[in-house]
């Protein structure tokens, strides 16, 4: 299955991402983000940053999920390599999402590809079907 | 949805179903269709659905659908009746431009640009990811959050004078750091004095045509071929997140129910809520003040190191994009406060009114609009019909037509940079890929946005200015 896909979007950066839970969907979405500033892929994993957040329903779940990738590279200079441990649990009438950010520091070097600079509620779709959950997102640039 | 013509450059959605009134569009034929090519009018038409909405949802020239709200649009709320929305302001808040002119012209500049650019690329940190060269504490932040600009030139950025060629001198006096959060503070500390990335950029330009010879003269416009400089950034981090934040606690407040789209989320413009959005925007817009400051004050010193003087550098005006305020406007013939909302659109006031400089007041307000990148730019003044025509305002650049990932496909950074050059215009840019998503073809052509501008009412050509050098995060 892919874990995501980059759409095009008149002004900013849009993509869908995959998981066969939603879970992994939200997990793949993070990384679906940070593939817009960055490779993801080339980061070594040097940093773990324990990440929580609560929402009234999935999207703004969604939304402060990957606000904190944004955030995490803005104030510690973190870029996202991988997600772990990802959870999603509903806890009085609201949802809470824990997850683990496995990552390094931007250096001097790092290609930056682009930069996001806040999450939106703009064509947000967060749907299940027969094979599994699809995310949907833009996200200002 | 239906869409009446009212004149060449004017068009309407009727009041109908939820609309509480109806929706204006200024543009031409050709600018329509890419208007109706997006989400724009559905926008337009949500936005008139909105209480206290006063007279009509505007939507300017240069228009394209934004989140809730259309980017190029206008909607003034009754402040007891009425709401505040950061989907209304935009998350960038105060984006908007400022352009200093000065005493050279085009030859006592050429081949001196690449030198200019370098120097300023060294004091102005711009891209993804760079930090400001000024460290700060954030108990300075608080202050530059409450007095904007004022802060800036009190602490040697720049000069008083500059504070009164400012949109509100500089500084809304509502702001209030208390509303700040943590998160947004701490954005806000590493990129203060940064430019900033996407299509944010700084351009020293020549005068290519003078319009209207007497308003020049009052701005400070000498002749074609005099070199200005033009930068276009906004809060950075820290108003994005503000807007992030304000969103989340509306919803938490109020819901989401009943929203035909969520970045439409309100408060009651006089709900504790939406005073406490109003003050901590209001801090934003004060950030970006002195961030303008700060950047402009650098760009002088480094025209006085690589040409020897900074000498005529006299800011002509500096204007917002991206913000929500008080104005005194005539709705049903007595005069209202009314929280104006403008989201890639810029206030436009003609002569007489008290929010222009004084310098100015006879002429009306400068009105700056950036063209794309290696395109032209455009000074304009404000008129007084502009008031009724959309609470004075106007278009505030032109809008991307193309997205940032087919622009990649179809352009090159070095091949643009190389075209560039061939016109005579140096560019300089931390990143190629940048460039090419800020490729001209990627906008719409702002020469017939002005020209709509203008033949609507909402503004009055003084002059246009072209590129020499770029810098671009």
């Amino acid at each position: 299955m892919e874990k995501y896909r980059i759409l095009p979007h008149t002004a900013d950066g849009k993509f869908r991402a995959f998981g066969a839970t939603l879970e992994e969907a939200f997990a793949h979405a993070a990384l679906a983000l940070a593939s817009l500033m960055w490779d993801w892929s080339k980061v070594e994993p040097a940093m773990s940053l324990e990440v929580e957040v609560r929402g009234r329903d999935r999207e703004q779940l969604l939304y402060k999920f990957l606000e904190e990738i944004i955030v995490a590279f803005e104030t510690r200079r973190f870029l996202l390599g991988s997600v772990e441990d990802l959870t999603i649990g509903e806890e009085a009438g609201a949802f809470r999402l824990r997850a683990v950010f496995r990552g390094g520091e931007l250096r001097p070097d790092t290609e930056l590809l682009g930069g996001v600079k806040a999450v939106t509620y703009h064509e947000m779709k967060i749907e299940e079907d027969g094979c599994g959950w699809t995310v949907q997102a833009v996200v200002d640039m | 949805m239906e869409l009446k013509r009212i004149d060449e450059t004017t068009w309407e959605i009727p009041r109908d179903g939820a609309m509480r009134v109806p929706a204006r569009i200024y543009a031409s034929h050709k600018l329509l269709k890419s208007v109706q090519a997006d989400q724009t009018l559905i926008q337009a038409r949500n936005v008139a659905c909105l209480p206290g909405i006063q007279r009509m949802s505007y939507v300017m020239p240069d228009a394209h659908q934004g989140y809730g709200f259309p980017i190029g649009g206008v909607a003034a709320f009754d402040p007891d009746e009425g709401i505040i929305s950061p989907g209304g302001v935009g998350y960038d808040i105060n984006c908007g431009v400022r352009l200093l002119r000065t005493d050279y012209a085009a030859e006592d500049v050429a081949g001196r640009s690449k030198e200019l650019l370098a120097g300023i690329f060294n004091e102005v940190p711009a891209g993804v990811g760079k930090s400001g060269v000024t460290k700060l504490s954030p108990g300075v932040l608080r202050e530059i959050l409450v007095k904007g600009a004022e802060w800036a030139v009190e602490n040697g950025y720049g000069t008083a004078e500059d504070l009164r060629m400012t949109e509100e001198q500089g500084r809304m006096r509502e702001a209030e750091a208390a509303g700040v959060s943590a998160r947004a503070l701490e954005r806000g500390l590493p990129q203060i004095g940064t430019l900033g990335s996407g299509n944010h950029f700084l351009e020293i330009q020549k005068v290519d045509r003078i319009l209207d010879p007497a308003a020049a003269k009052t701005f400070g416009l000498a002749a074609e071929g005099q070199v200005l400089v033009m930068i276009h950034c906004g809060s950075r981090g820290l108003g994005h997140q503000v807007a992030s934040d304000y969103i989340q606690a509306m919803e938490d407040v109020f819901g989401v129910e009943g929203l035909p789209d969520r970045e439409l989320i309100h408060a009651p413009f006089r709900s504790p809520l939406g005073q406490s959005y109003y003050r901590a925007m209001c801090a934003a817009v004060n950030y970006a003040f002195a961030n303008r400051q700060m950047i402009a004050h650098r760009v002088r010193g480094v025209f006085e190191k690589v040409l020897g003087s900074a000498a005529g550098m006299r800011q002509i005006y500096d204007v917002c994009h991206n913000v929500a305020k008080l104005e005194n406007h005539i709705v049903d013939g007595r005069e209202k406060s009314l929280c104006v909302h403008r989201k890639g659109a810029t206030r436009s006031f003609g002569p007489g009114r008290r929010e222009v400089p004084e310098a100015y007041r006879a002429v009306g307000q400068p009105v700056i609009i950036p063209g794309s990148m290696g395109t032209a730019s455009y000074l304009l003044v404000g008129t007084p019909e502009a008031e009724a025509l959309s609470f004075g305002s106007t278009a505030h650049g032109a809008g991307r037509v193309m997205s940032r990932h087919e622009a990649l496909r179809r352009f090159r950074g070095e091949r643009i940079r190389e075209e560039l050059a061939g016109r005579g215009i140096e560019l300089k840019a931390t990143s190629w890929k940048g460039v090419a998503e800020e490729a001209a073809e990627a906008y719409k052509d702002v020469d017939e946005v002005v020209r709509v501008s203008q033949a609507a009412g909402l503004g009055r050509i003084v002059a246009r200015v072209v590129p020499i050098g770029v810098m671009k995060g």
